[in-house]
């Protein structure tokens, strides 16, 4: 009987200890509210109140399984409506033979869809079910550059954002594939002139030097070599789809990267991605997107190894970067700086404010140096501090400004004279070729008025909504919209509009 | 890892070589501080990489026109300025400061082991580094921690039409980016003053502030120029920098760029076009610099990642290259044609051409010569100064 009393005594403290080591992997403490918001503001834009409290208790691991497990490969709103329209690209006809009236007709239509885009893709950002889907969707965005400066079709780049988004949570090598036949890239990076004979390098440069392995592990002769697999990658001018051209590709033997045979693009792709290099580049850069600006090299070559071994699940590196320390670590709390489109689209979400007409928001982040569908070169935008100089600061701090603003109607009409001088009925609707740009830009200016008149923040309902008193309201406010404390804390006597401009103002407001 | 080293060493260097050049550091230290940086620098940026080929074309090698079948710029086209050289048809607006001997043509600038990527590339020009050397400060980042700008200065450098700081770039100085001039001062009244702050970001935002409130203090966008500027973005640009140069509170140095040298497809069209502007936005540089009388102190220099190479694509573009032809240009600038013409006939093994200026011999001209600041430490070495500017 004391034998057996000691056995299981001794059984239940093995147990016990195997609980004990197994612990830390099982499960780590509950998310606080912060930890909540931080994860949030990380993966998605502007997290509300509700949405912090739904994840506040839940472990580390059940909070990134949640997110991992509700993504999309599919836009939530429908897209402007000529993307459904069937039948060839309208270009304009070749060089002479269009007149500069269909010229210009051309490039006004290509403006205006492109502005629809624009406007399209930042009411899914505000609107998605799953906003770390449009974070992905972003974050690919900047990493396979296109532009619609170069591509100019607004079709081709929603071809694009469509591709992107179905794989953006998925195989990072079935995206690479798929992003390398894309029209637009193979407009962007010039490989529809990609021919036998005279290769044209662009592509093959930029897939070795930003899409995959990063400089320093590639040679000048693995670039023409690989530039010659992708000869006759083209596209149908027609249709606008990808079309390989057998006649103007090169069949000869190639080098890249130690491989040598009759490669084609697919090989190539296939080398670059069989590279550790390649799977450690992508980390690194999400590293930099979704954890701190100095990414830990010991950490990032254990994910990237997973990442590699899973064929480069997508998921599963950031699994691995959501449930780190690192991730959480206090260090590591608002030291990011947001980017336009986190600040334009983290606002309006923040504040429960949803426009009616979204384009005046992405041209606001265009003037703070963000414009979607046209990241400045095939590098992406760099961000970081670089978000940041003189002129984008003071761009950032004008739309705050703007947004919680007392609402005045003559102040509102003081802001933006130009936007109150007379136009013609016509010239609005149609849009006609024949307006000067005086015109244009005043019809424009309307249009982003009234976009920014259509959200109002309604100062008194967002505060009940927070569940604050009048005694707590400064806290909550400052814990729900600062990742970093503020430079000067509001006066908690002031009212509850001027507390949240005087929040949204301080620096610390720019962080994430 | 590499890179992290040198950014190490070249976070603790500027203390280190202070210490070994104590001479050096003398001489100018005594200098007023007032005066040098009156002479202005404007740097006007080539963005994507400009041909240089086909900027000074050397019409009377057969070699340049086999290479170039498409592309080639006709021999009856060209502004001819040597029986050898001669410049595009776009930029003929430049013909009478070459012959006011006020434009000096920089022929084969680049580095050596050149690297061709547009990032990199631009990288080691911003930063004067070598070809293997990763550094973090700007060229002039460095040459304004060893000698500042006076206080009063509006700021040490104005960045017009670009997000990136270039040569500006890295901690310390005090780089306003601009669009607008009169934009700038309505907007400037939402900075706030610095504060302290451990978080490298926020440091980086508050700086940004301070910057803001300084030079706005400072500028007005007032000035009324006779001058008429080129309509577009890059004449805008320059009608900015003008109303930057008009006020009293100075700058050291002014940063316009212009875009969309990257041809690797239809060349022609658009590098006509872009040295146009180029060639316009200067002329009306020139004569508002006149107006103020700032000409004679001002020194305006291109610049670019690299050129492109010498033999054409079947896109009737041309890929990234080396070495390329620069232009600097100002009242007491030495005009005439420097460096050589690269080699046609001894191209590399990927076609590329060599290169006869080093471009950080450019950048000592304007440390030694202009400002009268010892080159050395800056641009971490000894670099021979091209002789560009009049006694």
């Amino acid at each position: 009987m004391p034998l057996l009393t000691s056995m299981r005594q001794l059984t239940v403290f093995l147990v016990f200890c195997a609980a004990c080591l197994a612990l830390p992997a099982m499960a780590s403490a509950p998310l606080s509210y912060d930890d909540a918001r931080h994860l949030l503001n990380r993966t998605g834009f502007g997290a509300t109140d509700a949405e912090i409290r739904r994840f506040t208790g839940m472990s580390r691991e059940d909070a990134a399984r949640k997110l991992l497990a509700t993504t999309r490969t599919v836009a939530a709103m429908p897209p402007p409506a000529w993307t459904a329209q069937s039948g060839p690209l309208r270009y304009p006809r070749a060089g002479a033979d269009a007149s500069e009236m269909e010229r210009k007709q051309f490039q006004q239509e290509q403006i205006r869809e492109g502005l629809q885009l624009r406007g399209w893709w930042v009411n899914e950002m505000l609107t998605t079910p799953s906003p770390l889907t449009e974070r992905m969707t972003l974050f690919w965005h900047n990493h396979f550059v296109s532009s619609q400066q170069k591509v100019r079709l607004a079709e081709l780049m929603y071809r694009q954002n469509v591709t992107l988004r179905a794989n953006a949570l998925g195989h990072f090598g079935d995206l690479l594939h798929a992003v390398a036949r894309d029209p637009a890239m193979v407009i962007y990076l010039d490989n529809a002139r990609n021919r036998k004979g005279t290769p044209n390098e662009n592509f093959a440069r930029e897939v070795m030097e930003l899409f995959t392995l990063g400089e320093g592990n590639y040679s000048e002769q693995d670039i023409k070599e690989a530039a010659r697999a992708f000869t006759g990658w083209s596209l149908d001018r027609d249709s606008g789809n990808f079309v390989f051209r057998p006649l103007i590709h090169d069949y000869g033997t190639k080098s890249v990267l130690g491989r040598t045979g009759n490669l084609d693009g697919d090989d190539v792709l296939d080398a670059l991605l069989a590279q550790r290099a390649t799977a450690e580049f992508i980390t690194r850069k999400l590293w930099r997107e979704f954890v701190s600006p100095d990414p830990d090299e010991a950490q990032v070559k254990r994910i990237a190894n997973r990442f590699r071994d899973t064929r480069y699940d997508i998921k599963v590196a950031l699994y691995e970067l959501l449930t780190s320390d690192a991730f959480y670590a206090k260090e590591h709390r608002g030291v990011l700086i947001k980017s336009p489109i986190d600040l334009v689209v983290g606002t309006l979400k923040q504040f429960d404010m949803r426009p009616s007409e979204p384009v005046p928001f992405a041209v606001a982040a265009a003037a703070m140096g963000q414009n979607l569908f046209s990241p400045p070169n095939v590098k992406g935008w760099p961000g970081g501090e670089v978000w940041i100089n003189s002129s984008t600061l003071l761009a950032r701090k004008q739309f705050l400004d703007r947004m919680f603003r007392a609402d005045d109607p003559a102040g509102r009409a003081a802001m933006a004279p130009e936007a109150m001088a007379p136009v013609s009925g016509q010239v609005v609707a149609t849009g006609a070729v024949q307006e000067t740009d005086t015109q244009r830009q005043i019809r424009f200016m309307r249009a982003m008025d009234r976009g920014f008149r259509s959200v109002q923040f309604e100062s008194a309902t967002w505060l009940t909504d927070l569940h604050a008193t009048d005694a707590t309201r400064v806290d909550a406010a400052t814990r729900l919209l600062l990742a970093y404390p503020p430079q000067s804390p509001p006066d908690p006597a002031s009212e509850p509009l001027a507390m949240v401009r005087h929040i949204v103002l301080d620096a610390s407001y720019q962080l994430k | 890892m590499k890179r992290r080293h040198f950014l190490q060493l070249a976070s603790c260097w500027p203390l280190a070589s202070g210490a070994l050049l104590p001479t050096a550091s003398l001489s100018w230290a005594a200098a007023p501080s007032g005066t040098r940086y009156r002479n202005l620098l404007v740097l006007i940026e080539l963005k994507g990489g400009n041909d240089g080929l086909n900027t000074l074309v050397p019409y009377a090698n057969p070699t340049y026109y086999g290479l170039r079948p498409k592309l080639a710029i006709a021999r009856d086209q060209v502004i001819q300025l040597s029986d050898s050289a001669g410049l595009h048809p776009a930029l003929e607006p430049l013909l009478p400061l070459w012959k006011a001997r006020q434009l000096a043509v920089l022929q084969g600038v680049g580095y050596p082991d050149p690297n061709l990527s547009h990032f990199r590339s631009i990288e080691i020009w911003d930063t004067a580094s070598g070809s293997e050397q990763y550094l973090q400060d700007g060229w002039l980042t460095r040459t304004f921690a060893a000698v500042p700008t006076p206080v009063e200065f509006a700021a040490d450098g104005v960045i017009i039409g670009s997000p990136d700081l270039g040569p500006l770039a890295g901690g310390g100085t005090r780089a306003i980016a601009l669009a607008n001039a009169e934009q700038f001062l309505r907007q400037a009244r939402l900075a706030v003053p610095e504060g302290q702050t451990p978080n490298l970001a926020l440091r980086h935002i508050l700086k940004v502030e301070a910057d803001i409130m300084q030079a706005a203090s400072h500028l007005n966008a007032d000035y009324a120029f006779r001058t008429e500027f080129p309509t577009g973005g890059f004449g805008n640009a320059i009608k900015t920098a003008c109303q930057v140069i008009a006020n009293q509170a100075g700058v050291a140095v002014v940063r316009v760029t212009l875009t969309g040298f990257d041809t690797h497809s239809g060349q022609l069209a658009t590098q006509a076009r872009l040295l146009g502007e180029l060639a316009n936005g200067v002329v009306a540089l020139k004569s508002a610099l006149d107006e103020l009388g700032r000409w004679n102190n001002t020194l305006v220099l291109t610049y670019a990642e690299f050129g492109r190479r010498p033999k054409e694509n079947l896109s009737a573009g041309t890929d990234h290259g080396t070495a390329s032809v620069h232009f600097a240009l100002g009242g007491r600038v030495a005009g005439g044609l420097y460096g050589e013409q690269p080699a046609l006939s001894g191209l590399s093994g990927d076609g590329n051409t060599g290169f006869a200026i080093d471009f950080r011999g450019v950048y000592a001209t304007v440390l030694d010569r202009w400002w009268g600041v010892p080159s050395a430490e800056p641009l971490g070495g000894r670099f021979a100064p091209v002789a560009l500017l009049r006694a």
